[in-house]
């Protein structure tokens, strides 16, 4: 068991194509730590720089204590899961889970207990004596992890663990990956494109893009206060409201209306500098009464069903489109006029350049 | 009519069951007997002709003392098993089997295999450029006409001014007669190596990646990464490839071309020496029947490769 260091970590392919661009970032012991963005930002690449897999272009990874920066993968006492599992096809589920062990020399019996002992951990006693080709999906990464897990590595990392399973498996093996890892206590760093999946497991959360991390922080922390429009963009299964306004002398507009700062969200006041600025709310956290300090009004455009709320389209005078999602059954009519009204303290404020205008250490 | 029409699917379906099998894999296409026959009719006259005929007529003449030239060429005589008696007690016969052992082992299973799979395993990781230019040159070696070839190895082995002698600073030696097997193991080895390699190139593409960094990342090296990973992917190309270069290279003519047999039979596998018994000594039933018995060796390995790669499926 041990922390990951990674300091101005830089990985550049042949052809000049910078994947990690300079990236820091401490995933801390025991930690379930999730790599999230869009695809072709780095994940799997920073990732695979981590197992060894590939070389870094520069600055430094410590497993530990131990600078492993120039360690070939096989000394770095890590266990990776891949996406395909990559379990070998000849061999049974008890080889697969041992193989780790025969490499390392270890007695044919004691491996054999080993296998055992890890593979009914994981519920796959009565598989042991099949080939990979006989199980299913499912089972082929429970194998997968059991052969990581044998080997007891100081950290584990997953390359998108969920995305070969069916939408059905992928919530259970969300909730049986997460005990897992509780169980075991292992720095893991898993990889995923998928939000909600992030939101659901991890401890910590790192939002890459274009190979540098935007935000780090817990799933609520960067769930309630996205640190930069990027984030708030990519963060929530509905996507943030973000409307143009403007700060004047201190007070923020938003089109016709003024003093949105009184629902703003750890704000600043009158530190920040004058000029155009974003004002973003979630969907979930505003209502459609027109009750509160802010209020858009706006026409009802759309409303779909998201099963057990509904999420609410409306468009204000101004052009401007504001979603809310609503309890099912309470959404108004298609054509009704509506004030949509985020909640006090859920409004933040971005600046010209996407950044968060209120500092995160001031959120309640 | 519906009700004739189903019985008749079902009595169809229930021959099929007898047959030992469902009806589908019995007859997918649903031709019938004479219809698939008459397709494959015309391959099958192709192949009686040209495979069958002439392989019943060795074996014929192979029970013959018919000659090239002399009363034997216009009234070849029945002579039983003499000729296989012959090649059996003949000295220079079992030599040519031995060398041709010799060479099959040395160029094809050792020689081609090996540098092949050296060749494809390191073209790899290569850059694009290297890789293209090798692949370009070894394939020369294979697609280029033998005689060319031949000239060319003859001008390098020459101990009169030969390429090899000058890098080596051996002038003077004659490897063709010095040391005449070798020469026609590098030789051939050389030649066919391009096939192995594109062979075990394709091969090794489809090891998947992935399992090879599971190996990696469990602490495997490069011969724990082979033994576990790769073989196992690559068996049955394995064993494709060894049948079929073996079969080339036992059947194969031209070390003629670089030795002609000789020095005094040193290099006279089976091929040249069916061809100096046949054509220069004149013994076409002789040659017959060893051609015979070669006929016999090349079902013989090809009957033990396919066994091996049924047993592995
Ligand atoms: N082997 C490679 N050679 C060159 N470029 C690569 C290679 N692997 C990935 N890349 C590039 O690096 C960037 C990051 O890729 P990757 O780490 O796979 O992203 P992600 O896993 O986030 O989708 C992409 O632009 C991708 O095209
Ligand atoms: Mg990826």
């Amino acid at each position: 068991m041990a922390s990951i260091r990674i300091d101005g970590l830089t990985k550049v392919y042949p052809g000049d194509v910078t994947a990690i661009d300079g990236l820091d970032v401490t995933v801390e012991d025991g930690s379930f730590f999730a790599l999230l963005g869009p695809s072709g930002c780095g994940k799997t690449t920073l990732l695979r720089t981590i197992a060894g897999l590939e070389e870094a272009s520069g600055g430094s990874i410590s497993i530990g204590d131990r600078d492993v920066t120039r360690l070939a993968p096989g000394d770095r006492n890590v266990a990776m899961v891949f996406q395909d599992y990559a379990l070998f096809p000849h061999m049974t589920v008890t080889d697969n889970i041992a193989y780790p062990l025969r490499i390392k020399k270890v007695g044919r019996s004691e491996r054999a207990a080993k296998a055992a002992e890890t593979g009914e951990g994981l519920g796959l006693s009565a598989l042991m004596a099949r080939r990979p080709g006989e199980l299913s999906g499912g089972q082929q990464q429970r194998v997968a992890l059991a052969r990581a897990m044998a080997c007891q590595p100081d950290v584990f990392l997953l390359d998108e663990p969920l995305s070969n399973l069916d939408a059905r498996l992928r919530l259970e093996a969300r909730t049986f990956l997460k005990r897992l890892q509780k169980d075991l206590g292992v720095t893991t760093v898993f990889v995923t494109h998928d939000q909600s999946e992030a939101l659901a497991m991890a401890d910590q959360i790192a939002v890459m893009e274009a190979g540098r991390i935007r935000q780090l922080g817990t799933p609520s922390e960067i769930f309630r206060r996205p640190a930069n429009t990027f984030v708030a963009n990519f963060i929530g299964s509905t996507p943030m409201n973000m409307l143009p306004g403007k700060l004047v002398g201190g007070v923020l507009q938003v089109g016709a209306l003024e003093g949105v700062d009184a629902v703003a969200a750890g704000w600043a006041g009158r530190e920040a500098p004058d000029g155009e600025v974003t004002v973003a709310f979630r969907p979930e956290y505003a209502r459609v009464d027109g009750k509160g300090p802010l209020v858009f009004e706006g026409t009802v455009e759309t409303t779909e069903s998201l099963g057990a709320s509904v999420l609410v389209t409306a468009r204000t005078d101004d052009g401007q489109r504001v979603q809310v999602v609503v309890p099912e059954g309470e959404e108004p009519e298609v054509g009704a006029v509506v004030g949509v009204a985020p909640a006090s303290g859920r409004v933040l404020v971005y600046d010209a350049e996407g950044e968060l205008l209120s500092p995160s250490s001031s959120v309640p | 009519m519906t009700a004739t029409a189903d019985r008749k699917v079902r009595s169809n379906r229930e021959a099929g069951a007898r047959a030992g099998g469902p009806v589908d894999s019995i007859d997918a296409a649903g031709l019938g007997r004479a219809r698939a026959a008459g397709l494959v009719a015309p391959a099958l006259v192709l192949v009686l002709a040209f495979l069958v005929v002439p392989a019943a007529w060795t074996v014929y003449l192979g029970v013959t003392d018919y000659r090239l030239t002399g009363i034997q060429a216009a009234n070849p005589e029945f002579v039983g098993l003499d000729n296989f008696t012959a090649a059996l007690a003949d000295p220079d016969f079992r030599n040519s089997l031995w060398l041709t052992l010799l060479f099959v082992l040395g160029s094809a299973i050792v020689g081609q295999t090996v540098a092949g799979f050296a060749l494809a395993w390191t073209l790899r990781t290569v850059p694009k450029l290297v890789r293209s230019v090798v692949e370009t040159l070894v394939l020369l070696a294979w697609i280029l006409p033998s005689s060319i070839v031949a000239f060319l190895w003859v001008a390098y082995l020459s101990g009169d001014g030969g390429t090899l002698n000058a890098m080596l600073q051996t002038s003077g030696t004659e490897w063709l007669l010095e040391h005449p097997m070798a020469s026609i193991i590098v030789f051939n080895t050389w030649r066919g190596t391009a096939f192995s390699m594109l062979l075990f190139s394709a091969a090794l593409g489809a090891v998947p990646p992935s399992q090879l960094e599971s190996a990696r990342l469990a602490g495997a090296g490069a011969f724990a990464q082979l033994r576990d990973v790769v073989l196992p992917h690559i068996r049955g190309h394995v064993l494709t490839n060894t049948l079929l270069i073996s079969l080339w290279t036992f059947n194969d003519f031209s070390p003629y071309l670089l030795t002609a047999g000789g020095p005094n039979h040193a290099s006279e596998t089976l091929p040249v020496f069916i061809y100096n018994k046949a054509l220069y000594g004149g013994q076409l039933g002789y040659g017959s029947a060893i051609s015979f018995i070669m006929l016999l060796i090349n079902l013989v390995i090809a009957l033990f490769y396919v066994r091996l790669l049924r047993e592995r499926r």
